[in-house]
């Protein structure tokens, strides 16, 4: 791949992240000024907005925040929340790995990733941080217990192409804001029943026209928003992400020029039931295969794939066997 | 009027194009360094291993041989192209050798051989694809110096094609066939 070409995505990836916090820092905003109607820092009189909307004023600096820590802080957030810690060269696979990464940024013509490890039996991946040169990969031990060098490469290829691309970038802020709108709209939810609502009660005898009815109902879309925010944070995962696989896939054999290494890799990953212990909702679309659910009942489909993170590895497989087949003839 | 803007059109051009074939003729020289890295970790390796393994490996002399001259041919090598011919020898000695090398269970035993053995093959692992790399960038540069119209640039400020590193025909003549039933060395 020529460098305009990463150049070009680097540019989409960019597009893309903005857009994503702009979301993000709007629906923080929306869910903060339906806290100010229910907690009534503001009342509406009139059709008209009296009154400060301190939470909305405080949910959009954290929504800034917020942001800008998961660009800069987010690989660290991402794996702290999945127990990952640095890979040291201890073991004689360990060290295997390590040199696994370095031949993989080798062949892709980047920077070397820094090698992290989680102690899961469930052998995946998944990459991370906001550019090429602050990029991380991360292993579960139970790939590095059952792959060969072979497998290893198809698998490290994999990630390196996220990071040539800059899936990682916008994987990584998807990971730590849609936690953010997940725990916010909990927090939301769990207010309006304990404090919304008995507010309402004591309230109650103060309420004096049609307007507050009006503010009760933008209090009900709001609370329905905190509801579907975090499912729509998912929908947008699973949207972005299953394309992208399929392109790393082929980018993996573009490195290690033997489709046979990711295709005997995952065809080892499909054998395996365990789904990942540390793999949430927030963090499954980062992941080499999807790690939520296991491999066998890995579904086909319309819906399956509009509510999955991952392409099927039925068709992955397929893909890369046909890939076999036409380069089997030329070399 | 007209004249002026085509004079300078053409000026603009004159510029973005030769800055262009700077920039791939750096690219060039960077990817030829990343294998040159390779290849020095190469020949530092390679005493240490035979000395580790040549107790064990009393029968494989002729192979041992073979690896320590053309360890010494490619460091005496003259100029680029034979320095490429010695460096493919010795990719092949060292690719026999590692393979013989599972030929004695002893040396599984020992943890300095075993970490020697990782190390050059991650080196030689690592040789291949920086000269995929930097093939890549040679097909990109020597594209770019011989199609209309960057030639014409490229031919009157002398830049010259850049040498493929190719790989040696004993090496392209082996089918990449693996029939080995356990875990292959990729």
């Amino acid at each position: 791949m020529a460098a305009s070409d990463f150049r070009a995505l680097e540019a989409k990836n960019r597009r893309q992240t903005a857009v994503l916090v702009a979301v993000f820092v709007v629906l923080y905003g929306t869910l903060g000024f339906g806290l100010d109607l229910v907690m009534r820092n503001i009342v509406v009189v009139n059709g008209q907005f009296f009154g400060f909307p301190i939470v909305t004023v405080f949910a959009l600096v954290i929504a800034v925040i917020q942001s800008y820590a998961s660009f800069y802080r987010g690989a660290s957030l991402v794996l702290l929340s999945v127990h990952a810690r640095p890979l040291e060269p201890d073991t004689p696979q360990h060290q295997m790995v390590i040199d696994v990464i370095n031949e993989m940024a080798i062949a892709a013509r980047l920077p070397v990733p820094k090698p992290y490890v989680m102690d899961d039996p469930s052998p995946n991946a998944f990459a991370t941080g906001r550019d090429p040169t602050h990029s991380v990969i991360c292993v579960t031990q139970g790939l590095i217990d059952e792959m060969d060098r072979e497998e290893l490469q198809g698998v490290i290829g994999h990630e390196m192409s996220h990071i040539a691309d800059y899936d990682i970038r916008t994987m990584m802020m998807i990971a730590v804001l849609a936690g953010g709108i997940a725990m916010l709209s909990d927090f939301l939810y769990r207010w309006m029943f304990w404090g919304g609502f008995g507010m309402r009660g004591r309230g109650g005898g103060s309420r004096d026209s049609g307007d507050n009815q009006a503010g009760a109902l933008i209090a009900l879309a709001v609370f329905i928003l905190a509801l579907v925010a975090p499912v729509f944070a998912q929908l947008l995962a699973m949207a972005v992400s299953r394309e992208r696989e399929y392109l790393a896939d082929a980018s993996s054999v573009e490195f290690t020029r033997n489709p046979r290494a990711l295709l005997r890799a995952l065809e080892q990953i499909a054998k395996t039931e365990s789904p990942l212990k540390a793999g949430t909702a927030g963090t499954a679309h980062l992941f080499m295969v999807n790690p939520r659910e296991s491999a066998k009942d890995d579904g086909e489909g319309f819906f399956a794939n509009l509510f999955s993170t991952h392409p099927p590895l039925k068709q992955r497989i397929a893909r890369l066997r046909a890939m076999l087949g036409s380069a089997g003839a030329t070399s | 009027m007209g004249f002026l803007i085509i004079i300078v059109a053409i000026a603009a051009w004159v510029i973005y194009a030769y800055n262009h074939l700077i920039r791939l003729r750096n690219g060039v020289d960077n990817a030829w360094r990343q294998i040159d890295v390779q290849l020095k970790r190469r020949h530092d390796l390679i005493p240490n291993l035979i000395e580790a393994v040549k107790g064990y490996m009393n029968y494989e002399r002729d192979t041992l041989t073979q690896v320590v001259e053309a360890r010494g041919k490619a460091l005496a090598a003259p100029d680029q192209a034979s320095r490429i011919a010695a460096e493919n020898q010795l990719t092949a000695g060292v690719g026999k050798l590692l393979a013989l090398m599972e030929n004695y269970p002893q040396l599984k035993a020992d943890q300095n051989v075993l970490k020697l053995q990782e190390e050059l093959t991650t080196t030689e692992n690592q040789i291949a694809f920086a000269r995929q790399a930097y093939n890549d960038v040679v097909l990109d540069y020597n594209n770019r110096i011989e199609t209309f119209p960057s030639n014409l640039i490229a031919n009157n400020f002398g830049f010259k094609p850049a040498e493929y590193f190719k790989t040696a025909p004993e090496e392209q003549a082996v089918p990449k066939v693996d029939l080995t039933i356990g875990a292959p060395r990729a």
